[in-house]
């Protein structure tokens, strides 16, 4: 039986079995048995990832966040892979942030995002499995007196084979934790390995199905009070004033509070508190920001498709002066708005302050970095801070670098002197994210003979992310190249004169990483701009980018995967009565994506995307079952944006306020979606947020060969599909 | 004070009458896996059953449940055995994130109940929650292999 153990147990576990420990690297070595051997019956930590019990239970720890992308099972198979433990008795715990802190971060980095859970760490994951198996069969090799090389491990169980004799896991697991652990151990060729490429069910799922208690948002204290948060519609704006005439005696109000930017209501209840924000008379100084609207915002950018000044991502040849010479030129315009993450947990955090000892319970995809923001609220130094890590309702980049959910939620806490659960109404959710930039984007192409682009000159305009969350110094020579991924050396096509160049014009908007990130607009610009290229040169899309895929160190991969989803899709065969093909091709997050929509489009201009072919080659895959469902996942999140995403600006502030406004993928939209896998093995790739980005320009090039109209802004619920 | 039975339990809450159910049972009655999403009956993550029918319960005020038989997430299972929609949420892994499935789960079961055997557009009509990680089709998956478990 598997099982994942609710995060507020885990603690218990790691203050029985945790040591302090100086000079661990990044795979956290053996702890020194001492005291903890004496306990009968205890559970062994054998290297600081697992924690062996007397009957034979493999608990595997988990520096990461989970948030539906399934490393808590990927994570743990790639330990038991080289442990050899039996699969069946495996589960999974949350490392606790401030452990990994007190133990100079034996488990490595907790942030969790850019699909890098698997791929940063499956090196001293698979170290750890195999140091501790070797401490395991040299715990056994002495009890018998036998040399260790003589003794395999194998499903839990150590054999001498010379013997056969054997000894489980559990048997020689407090004894194993006693070894020094092996300076090198020899890891698995991927032919050897019999647990990493099979599929594997989720260890999280039972308590998803039952309703648990499971997320921050049902954390219950005894004494617990609720709050409701209202921060300056107006982003970077003030609070003036607050009027509490209209909540005297509302039952079940405790009190008002006040920040620079926000107001909270503290209450015995959420609903109650939330009644009574939604009834204070609050003043608001927008600042200077409160005339700023998308059209504003869209004229800064459009200024900038215009500027001399541009940083230049990736530049060969002189495209631009073979463009001023061309005398013809394919010229297009493509803009996007910016995306809310809309997780369906709402932000929310609850905190308990005693003294200078801080404790919270939170959704984050990066446990030290809550830490480190709850302390700076609570004025306290960081090791006074505990995070009890929470599944994640949702993250998709939006509780990752950025804690904003954090420090309203402690400082309240402070002030009410119990434990307080913030909670953001949905409203506040979605008026008071980290957006997906909104960017605008010029082609300017010119074709040889035979209708291939031999000059390209790739302008965008937009947001800076990584200005807006980490400024000064971040960027050597102060160019974003990361605003223009999927446009510099990660772009397959040969193009001679060839130049991308990025004009920063930031709004008061925050933005920040969205699932798929820059590769969301980029993805769109390219592959559609393929797409028109390819139409004017008279040639079928799917034979012009593989005539472009040139010289790139990829090229082979891009290409396999391209065969693989056009061969899948029936490329170059009549499609279905009415149904009608598009094709994009990426790499992001060292994952290799080739993908063909079908659509249709009704006579009422009614668009349906029937049927989503995504071939991905992520290198080696450690769980088919999650990597296909991320798949599946990416495509709705991909498309949800496609078909409905847009913020707009209005008065300084967000317009959109809910669902109703701000449209969600649902079951009836929900287009067949075939993931074919072309692992081609040899290197780790990402898969949670790939393929988000490939979705919007393969359904854009169906519509156009369903329609003849180009798209080049997004949603398309702003667009009249009908054919011209 | 307004009497609810939840999951076969009477409870009596000393709540406004117009409070929405849904933060009855979270934070009066301390049952949350009955989730909020959008407190606009968008989502569906808050779903209930009220008399074995599928309900959204941030839209629905307490008064009107009361004397109704109320049934979360918490209660699908009898007898320490699991409804066959959770039985084939686990053996089809539908969730991800987790967070809007016990309002799908207890809209699935609402919908078998109604229409045992029911056809991809009774799915695609009945079925309207909102799941951000775009789990929909495993949880047609998992319709169907509930549908086959009966």
């Amino acid at each position: 039986m598997t099982e994942i153990r609710l995060p507020q147990l885990e603690r218990r576990t790691f203050l029985k079995s945790a040591v302090a420990v100086g000079g661990a690297l990044a795979l956290g070595f053996g702890i020194p048995f001492g005291q903890k051997a004496r306990a009968e019956g205890a559970a062994a930590e054998i290297t600081a990832w697992i924690v062996i019990a007397p009957d034979d239970r493999v608990t595997i720890r988990i520096a990461r966040s989970e948030m539906g992308q399934g490393i808590t099972t990927a994570l743990p198979m790639l330990v038991a892979e080289e442990l050899g433990c039996a699969w069946e008795n495996v589960r999974a715990e949350f490392v606790a942030p401030e452990e990994n802190l007190r133990r100079n971060r034996a488990w490595g980095d907790m942030s969790t995002g850019g699909s890098r859970s698997v791929r940063t760490s499956q090196d001293f994951l698979r170290k750890a499995g195999a140091t501790a198996r070797e401490m395991l069969i040299a715990a056994a090799a002495a009890r018998w007196n036998v040399p260790a090389h003589e003794c395999a491990a194998q499903d839990g169980v150590i054999t001498h084979a010379p013997s056969r004799r054997t000894l489980r896991f559990g048997e020689v697991a407090a004894a194993a934790a006693a070894v020094a652990p092996p300076k090198d151990v020899r890891l698995k060729a991927p032919n050897e390995w019999t647990l990493i490429g099979t599929p594997r069910k989720r260890l999280d799922v039972a308590d998803k199905v039952s309703g648990k208690p499971i997320y921050a948002i049902d954390v219950r204290l005894p004494g617990m009070l609720y709050a409701a948060l209202a921060q300056c519609p107006v982003f970077r704006g003030k609070l003036a004033d607050v009027d509490e005439t209209r909540i005297a005696g509302m039952r079940g109000v405790r009190q008002v509070i006040r920040f620079d930017d926000a107001v909270a209501v503290v209450a015995d209840g959420w609903w109650q508190a939330s009644q009574a924000l939604d009834a204070l008379a609050v003043t608001w100084d927008a600042g200077r920001n409160g005339a700023v609207s998308s059209d504003t915002i869209a004229a800064l950018l459009r200024a900038g498709l215009d500027s001399a000044e541009a940083g230049v991502g990736r530049e060969q040849g002189d495209a631009v002066t073979r463009l001023a010479q061309s005398p013809t030129r394919l010229t297009a315009e493509y803009h996007l708005p910016y995306l809310a993450h809309a997780t369906l947990e709402p932000q929310n955090c609850t905190a308990h302050v005693v003294g200078d000892q801080v404790e919270i319970w939170v959704p984050t995809q990066h446990g030290e970095s809550a830490i480190a923001v709850a302390a700076a609220a609570a004025g306290v130094p960081p090791r006074s801070v505990k995070v009890h890590k929470m599944m994640l309702g949702g993250g998709f980049g939006r509780r990752g670098i950025v804690q904003d959910f954090i420090p309203h939620a402690v400082k309240i806490a402070k002030q009410v002197g119990r434990p307080v659960q913030t909670i953001w109404s949905r409203e506040e959710d979605m008026r008071h994210d980290y957006y997906r930039p909104t960017m605008m984007a010029r082609m300017t192409a010119s074709l040889d003979a035979d209708g291939l682009p031999d000059a390209w000159h790739v302008r965008l305009a937009g947001n800076s992310i990584i200005h807006t969350l980490f400024s000064g110094g971040f960027l050597g020579g102060g160019i974003d190249k990361h605003a223009q991924e999927g446009f510099t050396d990660d772009m397959p096509y040969d193009v001679a004169h060839f130049r991308v160049d990025f004009v920063e014009r930031n709004a008061h908007v925050p933005v920040g990483f969205w699932r798929g990130v820059s590769h969301t607009q980029n993805c769109f610009f390219k592959e559609c701009f393929i797409d028109e290229m390819a139409h004017a040169a008279g040639q079928d899309p799917y034979r012009f980018r593989r005539r472009l895929i040139g010289k790139h160190p990829q090229a082979e991969k891009f290409r396999a995967v391209l065969d693989a989803a056009a061969k899948a899709s029936g490329w170059g065969e009549p499609a279905p009565p009415g149904h009608h093909r598009g094709m994009a091709l990426e790499e992001v997050d060292n994952a290799f994506m080739g993908a063909v929509a079908e659509v249709s489009v009704g006579a009422d201009g009614a668009l349906k995307v029937h049927r989503f072919v995504c071939a991905i080659d992520c290198g080696h895959v450690v769980n088919p079952m999650t990597v296909e469902m991320q798949i599946a996942s990416g495509v709705a999140f991909g498309l949800t944006a496609a078909l409905f995403g847009e913020i707009t600006i209005r008065d300084g502030r967000v317009h959109e306020s809910n669902f109703h406004d701000y449209g969600m993928l649902r079951m009836a939209d929900m287009p067949k979606v075939e993931t074919i896998l072309v692992p081609s093995g040899g290197f780790w790739g990402g898969v949670g947020e790939p393929p988000s980005a490939i979705v919007a320009p393969a359904v854009c090039n169906a519509i156009f060969a369903a329609t003849g109209q180009r798209i080049r802004s997004l949603p398309l619920k702003n667009h009249d599909l009908r054919k011209i | 004070m307004v009497k609810l039975t939840i999951n076969g339990q009477s409870h009596d809450v000393d709540v406004e009458p117009d409070t929405p159910l849904l933060w009855v049972i979270r934070d009066t009655v301390g049952l949350t896996g009955t989730k909020y999403g959008c407190g606009i009956a968008q989502c569906g993550a808050c779903t209930v059953h009220i008399d074995g029918k599928a309900v959204r319960s941030c839209s629905l005020a307490v008064s009107d449940a009361a004397g109704k038989q109320i049934t979360t997430i918490e209660g699908l299972a009898q007898n320490g055995k699991l409804h066959k929609v959770q039985q084939a949420w686990i053996d089809n892994d539908v969730p991800q994130c987790g967070y809007c499935q016990s309002g799908m789960i207890m809209a699935v079961a609402a919908l078998l109940k109604d229409k045992p055997k029911p056809t991809d557009a009774d799915i695609n009509q009945a079925i309207s929650n909102i799941c951000r990680c775009g789990t929909y089709q495993q949880v047609k998956a998992g319709i169907q292999a509930a549908v086959a478990s009966t």
